[in-house]
Formats: C-alpha cells, sequence, structure tokens
C-alpha cells in the first residue's frame, strides 16, 4: 500500500433500480455519478446528509458491499470492492469495514443475550483460538465504549437502556479493530438524554482509536457536532460536499440553505425566520424523474439551464457544490446529452 | 374557560398472571389544563408516560390500562363530557374525529394501502354523519383539502404514490374534516426530514390560527417546541417536572431535568462538548422513591431520595416540581 493511498475512494458510483413490472418499469436512479473520498493518515468523520429517500442508505450498502454499483466503483485502501470473490477476502475486508445501524432493538434478537453477537464476531472472524482470549478481546471492544463484560454478560437486550445497548452495538463492530466504521442514523432512535453519549463516542473512536467514521443522518444538528466534512445528498446527487463549518454556516446550494433554514433552532425567540412558508415535493418519483437539476422543481433561484442537463461540480471556496449560481460561464449543453 | 381538565391522574397498566401481578406506573399524578386557542406541547423521552396520557384523554382505555384515580373532563361549550365514564356508543357518536381528533406518528399504517385517499376520506365522514348527497361530499372533500394547500389530485392517489411528507399531511386534512376542538399530534413529524418537518408543522400552525381550536403536540424533539408551542410540559417517569409557557421553559428552565434537555442540544454554529445525563430512565414497574429523577440529578439531596416534590408554581403559568425551588421563588 502507497503512502499517499486513500482508505476510501468512491468515484463515479451510480445505482440504477429498476421499478414496475417486466415491461412497463421505470428506472430510478438512486444513487447518480457520487464522488468522495477519504484518506488514511488522517481519520475523520464524515458525514452524509440528506432527507429520506435521497440515496443514503443505498450509498451505504455499496460501501458495505451489499449492492454493486451499476457504474463506477468502490476503493477500499486502493482494492475495487465488487473484485472481492472468495471467502477469506470478503472476511478481510468485513474486519475493515464495519457497520452500526439505526435501531439497536432491532439489531439484537429479544431472545438472545447481546453477549453472544460479541463472541459470535469474534468466532467468524476466526480472531481467537480458545475461551479466554475472545473473553478478552470482547471486555476490550467493550471498555472502548465505556462498558465492560461484567454489565452486559448474560443480559438480553430489554434489561438494558436504549444507549447502553447502541453501545453494544458500537462495541460489536469494534472486535475485529476496523479502519472503517460506518453508522447508518446511529442515534435517531436513542432516547433524548442518552444521545450525546453515542455521539461523544463516535468523536472519542476518531481522536483514540484512528477510526474513520461514515455517519448518515438527516439531523445536521448533530452532523454539524461530529464532523469534520459533511456530504449533503439531494435525490442520489451530492448537491454539496466540504468541511461541515463551511458548509452549514456558509451553505452555498440552494437546497443546503433551506435544509439549514429548516432546522428548528431550540430559541423561542428564533421563530419569525422558521415560519417563513417553504413549497414541498409532492411526490418522490416526480423528483427522481426530473432532468437536469433534481432541486429545479423547488429552487428559488430556478433558471432555465437547470431544467435541461445535470448542473456541473464548481469548487466555492472550499465546497464543491454542484450548481449553476456559481458556473463560470454557463454553456447551453448539447441536445440529447441526457436520457 | 378550560376546554380539558386533568386532575391528579393516575393511569396504570396492571395485569396478573399465574397469581403474580405487576404494576406499571405510566401515569402518577398528572394535573394539568388546556385552553381553547392553544398549542400545548408535551415533551419527554421514550416510555415517560406521554402516550399513555393521550391514550386516557382521547378515551382509548383498553385493558391492561386503567384509571385509577383523578378525573378528566372536557367542555366543549354546550356539551360537557367525563371521559372516564362515557361510553363507548356515546363516545364514538359524538367525540371521537367531531370533536377530538388524532393525527398518529406513522402515517402510513392510517391510510388504507388498497383504497384511494378519497375513500379513505368517505369511510370517515360516512360514520359520523351518513352520506346522502356524494357530489356534495366530493365538493366539500376537495374545498377542504385546498384550503389546506393540498392539490386535489391527492385525493385520487393510494397512499404509496404520496411522499412521507405528502401522507402526513393527508393524515392531518383527515383528521380535521369535522373541525374538531382538540386536535391530539403525537410526534407527527419523528420519521420525516427537517424540510418535510417544517411543511407539516406549518400546516398544524395554520389551521391552528384559522378556527382557533387547541393542538396538542406530542414530540420529545425540544427545538420542535421552541418553534410551534405556546406552552410546554415535560414529562419524565410518569409526572411532571415542569411546565411553563415556551419562553420561560427555554430560557429560564427551573427544574434540572429540563435544563440538561434544553443544553445538551446541539445548535449549528456551535461546537462545544455537550454532555450527556448519566444512568438510564427509570423502569415504571419499580420507579425511584422520591423524586423520580434523583438517581440522575447532579443537584440531588437527601430530601430528593426520600420525598416527592409536589409540582408548585413559581410564576404565573410555571410550575414545577423539584425540591430546590420553592413556592413564589425565581
Amino acid at each position: 500500500m502507497s503512502a499517499n493511498e486513500k482508505l476510501l475512494d468512491v468515484q463515479h458510483v451510480t445505482v440504477e433500480f429498476h421499478i414496475g413490472g417486466l415491461l412497463a418499469g421505470t428506472l430510478l436512479t438512486a444513487v447518480n455519478d457520487v464522488s468522495f473520498s477519504l484518506e488514511s493518515d488522517k481519520p475523520e468523520i464524515f458525514t452524509l446528509a440528506g432527507e429520506s429517500g435521497s440515496g443514503k442508505t443505498t450509498l451505504s450498502r455499496l460501501l458495505l458491499r451489499d449492492l454493486e454499483p451499476t457504474r463506477g466503483k468502490v476503493l477500499f485502501e486502493g482494492r475495487d470492492v465488487s473484485t472481492i470473490r472468495k471467502r477469506s477476502e470478503f472476511i478481510e475486508f468485513m474486519k475493515q469495514v464495519q457497520p452500526v445501524f439505526q435501531n439497536p432493538f432491532d439489531t439484537f434478537s429479544p431472545l438472545r443475550r447481546v453477549d453472544a453477537y460479541l463472541f459470535d464476531t469474534v468466532k467468524n472472524f476466526g480472531m481467537a483460538s480458545n475461551r479466554r482470549d475472545a473473553t478478552r478481546i470482547v471486555d476490550d471492544a467493550l471498555r472502548k465504549v465505556g462498558l465492560s463484560l461484567d454489565e452486559v454478560r448474560q443480559r438480553y437486550p430489554h434489561e438494558l437502556s436504549g444507549g447502553q445497548i447502541q453501545r453494544v452495538s458500537v462495541a460489536r463492530a469494534l472486535i475485529s479493530e476496523p479502519k472503517l466504521v460506518l453508522a447508518d442514523e446511529p442515534v435517531s432512535m436513542v432516547d433524548a438524554s442518552l444521545r450525546m453519549e453515542i455521539v461523544n463516542l463516535f468523536k472519542k473512536l476518531r481522536d483514540e482509536q484512528g477510526v474513520s467514521v461514515v455517519y448518515i443522518t438527516h439531523d445536521l444538528a448533530t452532523a454539524y457536532y461530529i464532523s469534520d466534512r459533511i456530504g449533503i445528498m439531494l435525490r442520489g446527487y451530492i448537491v454539496e460536499l466540504g468541511p461541515v463549518e463551511d458548509v452549514l454556516e456558509r451553505p452555498a446550494h440552494p437546497y443546503t440553505q433551506l435544509l439549514k433554514e429548516s432546522v428548528p433552532e431550540p430559541a423561542p425567540e428564533k421563530r419569525e425566520s422558521w415560519a417563513k412558508h417553504i413549497e414541498l415535493g409532492t411526490t418522490e418519483v416526480k423528483e427522481y424523474g426530473r432532468i437536469g437539476c433534481k432541486f429545479a422543481g423547488r429552487c428559488p433561484q430556478v433558471m432555465d439551464i437547470c431544467r435541461e442537463a445535470d448542473p456541473p461540480d464548481v469548487q466555492v471556496g472550499r465546497q464543491t457544490v454542484k450548481c449553476y449560481l456559481y458556473a463560470e460561464h454557463v454553456e447551453k449543453p448539447q441536445a440529447g446529452a441526457q436520457p | 374557560m378550560t376546554l380539558l381538565s386533568v386532575q391528579n391522574l393516575h393511569a396504570y397498566y396492571r395485569t396478573e398472571a399465574y397469581g403474580i401481578s405487576r404494576t406499571v406506573r405510566a401515569v402518577d399524578g398528572v394535573s394539568f389544563d388546556l385552553f381553547p386557542n392553544e398549542i400545548y406541547g408535551v415533551a419527554g423521552e421514550s416510555s415517560c408516560g406521554k402516550t399513555t396520557l393521550i391514550k386516557v384523554i382521547s378515551g382509548s382505555i383498553k385493558h391492561p390500562l386503567k384509571a385509577f384515580e383523578g378525573s378528566v373532563n372536557y367542555n366543549f361549550g354546550d356539551y360537557k363530557v367525563d371521559m372516564l365514564q362515557i361510553s363507548q356508543s356515546e363516545l364514538r357518536r359524538n367525540v371521537r374525529w367531531k370533536r377530538i381528533s388524532y393525527v398518529m406518528q406513522g402515517s402510513m399504517s392510517v391510510l388504507n394501502p388498497v383504497r384511494k385517499v378519497i375513500k379513505t376520506f368517505e369511510d370517515i365522514v360516512d360514520t359520523h354523519e351518513h352520506i346522502t348527497d356524494k357530489n356534495e361530499f366530493l365538493q366539500r372533500t376537495r374545498t377542504h383539502v385546498n384550503r389546506l394547500g393540498l392539490p386535489t389530485d391527492v385525493l385520487n392517489a393510494y397512499p404509496h404514490q404520496l411522499s412521507g411528507g405528502m401522507r402526513q399531511r393527508v393524515a392531518i386534512a383527515l383528521a380535521t374534516v369535522f373541525q374538531p376542538a382538540l386536535i391530539i399530534a403525537d410526534e407527527p413529524t419523528t420519521a420525516l426530514d427537517v424540510v418535510v418537518q417544517r411543511g407539516v408543522l406549518h400546516m398544524i400552525k395554520d389551521i391552528q390560527a384559522t378556527s382557533n381550536n387547541t393542538v396538542l403536540l406530542v414530540t420529545h424533539d425540544m427545538a420542535v417546541h421552541a418553534n410551534v408551542a405556546d406552552r410546554v410540559m415535560i414529562m419524565y417517569a410518569g409526572r411532571i417536572a415542569e411546565e411553563a409557557p415556551t419562553e420561560s421553559i427555554f430560557n429560564a428552565p427551573l427544574h434540572p431535568y429540563t435544563q440538561h434537555l434544553i443544553n445538551s442540544l446541539p445548535v449549528i454554529g456551535e461546537k462545544s462538548t455537550k454532555a450527556s445525563l448519566k444512568g438510564s430512565p427509570p423502569n415504571l414497574a419499580d420507579p425511584p422513591s422520591g423524586c423520580r429523577f434523583h438517581p440522575r440529578c447532579p443537584y440531588v439531596m437527601d430530601e430528593c431520595r426520600t420525598v416527592a416534590p409536589d409540582l408548585i408554581s413559581v410564576k404565573e403559568r410555571h410550575r414545577v416540581a423539584c425540591h430546590l425551588v420553592k413556592e413564589g421563588s425565581q
């Protein structure tokens, strides 16, 4: 592995789903020409944010190699993950990339003790040859999340609080000492008073364990709190990408501006700006099928060209923005360039 | 005049199996009043008794839930209801949907997936007042839907064709066909993203402003209460911790739990470390003695471990249950 090799490199990935009947179906592009990368020498928390149906979860399935891209490549440490065929190689890949899911009470079977999952993971990855080693590995992983094996041994999921069980879920992901953790909405099902404990845990993992985290969420306030960089997704595209301070404090794309404005602030005196009326998209299929910029139907600054072809990626300060507003000279696209 | 007066309500889930009985004290001594023309917010974590409270005040009391003590009285002007005494048929004929309606969290489960939206409207209207003139009904429904800012073609769509936000707005339109005096909205925007959440909450606010009815908004998201509610009640472990106008709750919270809830909210533009509370929410089958918040409270005193604090008025319309706060003080 060379020195400047990226930990994760997503190159122009597109995923299309065929929906509807065999003959009369339509093509839905869930992820559209998405590119981003994570450096291997500098652990970071990268957030993918967007509304429901924006392709966040499809993208996370791609990164876990649960789904193959229609076009484009996902490289993990320089290797195209779709070329992984052998079981031994796949286990090696899974050791490096681990998921944490949304609802911890769905992750664990209610009829099984939670520590069984931890020991299973050790066994599946062949990390210990005897029970004593396995116990040590499990206990180490639990200590990283502020628990210990004595606290969870022989416990069923309902005997732990939402915060505790989500920490067990993170501990399970840490057993194989991964370089990348993919967390898909890890706090949305956790109680408000315990939420910050999970969020702070990801920060600690980055700083103390050197683990990079891809944090998928629709909650911009926690995204701002923990992440280093953020990518805002809209209908399959990443419309804005850059350092979280730039993107959320000075959003460039009209959609990001709308998103930021819509986050309710816990300050009753700032009600006025939030109460301004907005236009909502009617159906998801309509927006996905739109030619050109997917936000054109709702954008306050829409131009004719936005409805004709996909906007280019433009560098604005430290952000990459997919919008015609910032394009140097807007050229008329060729007819028939888009299907 | 009060619209709803809840006095000292105790509603428990009591199950008995093989001679072992178990009582979950989901609502334990709650008193509050709702007035006409206001948005009243209820906040609290999961399993703090929010949903049980709604079940009791909307008259959906089914075994094993039982109201053991207290009263729930409605005053709809010309019509008064004691919710704990009313018969099911009376409730169905005169109260539900006509005077009290309910917007639920999962709008997908409210709408029948194999029937068009207009058919769901028809089912509801027909149950309450027999539809004789179909054209008149269609006309009225269209006007109602348009008045709420929804396009007419949603009526001819199946639920799966609509986006999550549109479905939730249809559910709100369904809940307001009869102009009820009280709309109970239980986590109406929890599954939605921020832009859609804003649209749905605007709609609820607009309806309230034009028909001057009362909205009981239940959500765990404090930022939503800050922007929508007129008054907010904070529940903890089946009891009221604090109740005050929204400005007071956010600018001068008195209960340590409220203070934590507000201080731990992440805000865009501020990166300071936010702490989380130690411990976990209490088990309502075996709640802690004294003040139920004492095992997690940073200011716990000896008194808190044994004596449960009363809910006292500190200012006009500001009530709090904490030993740190004395009557009439700030």
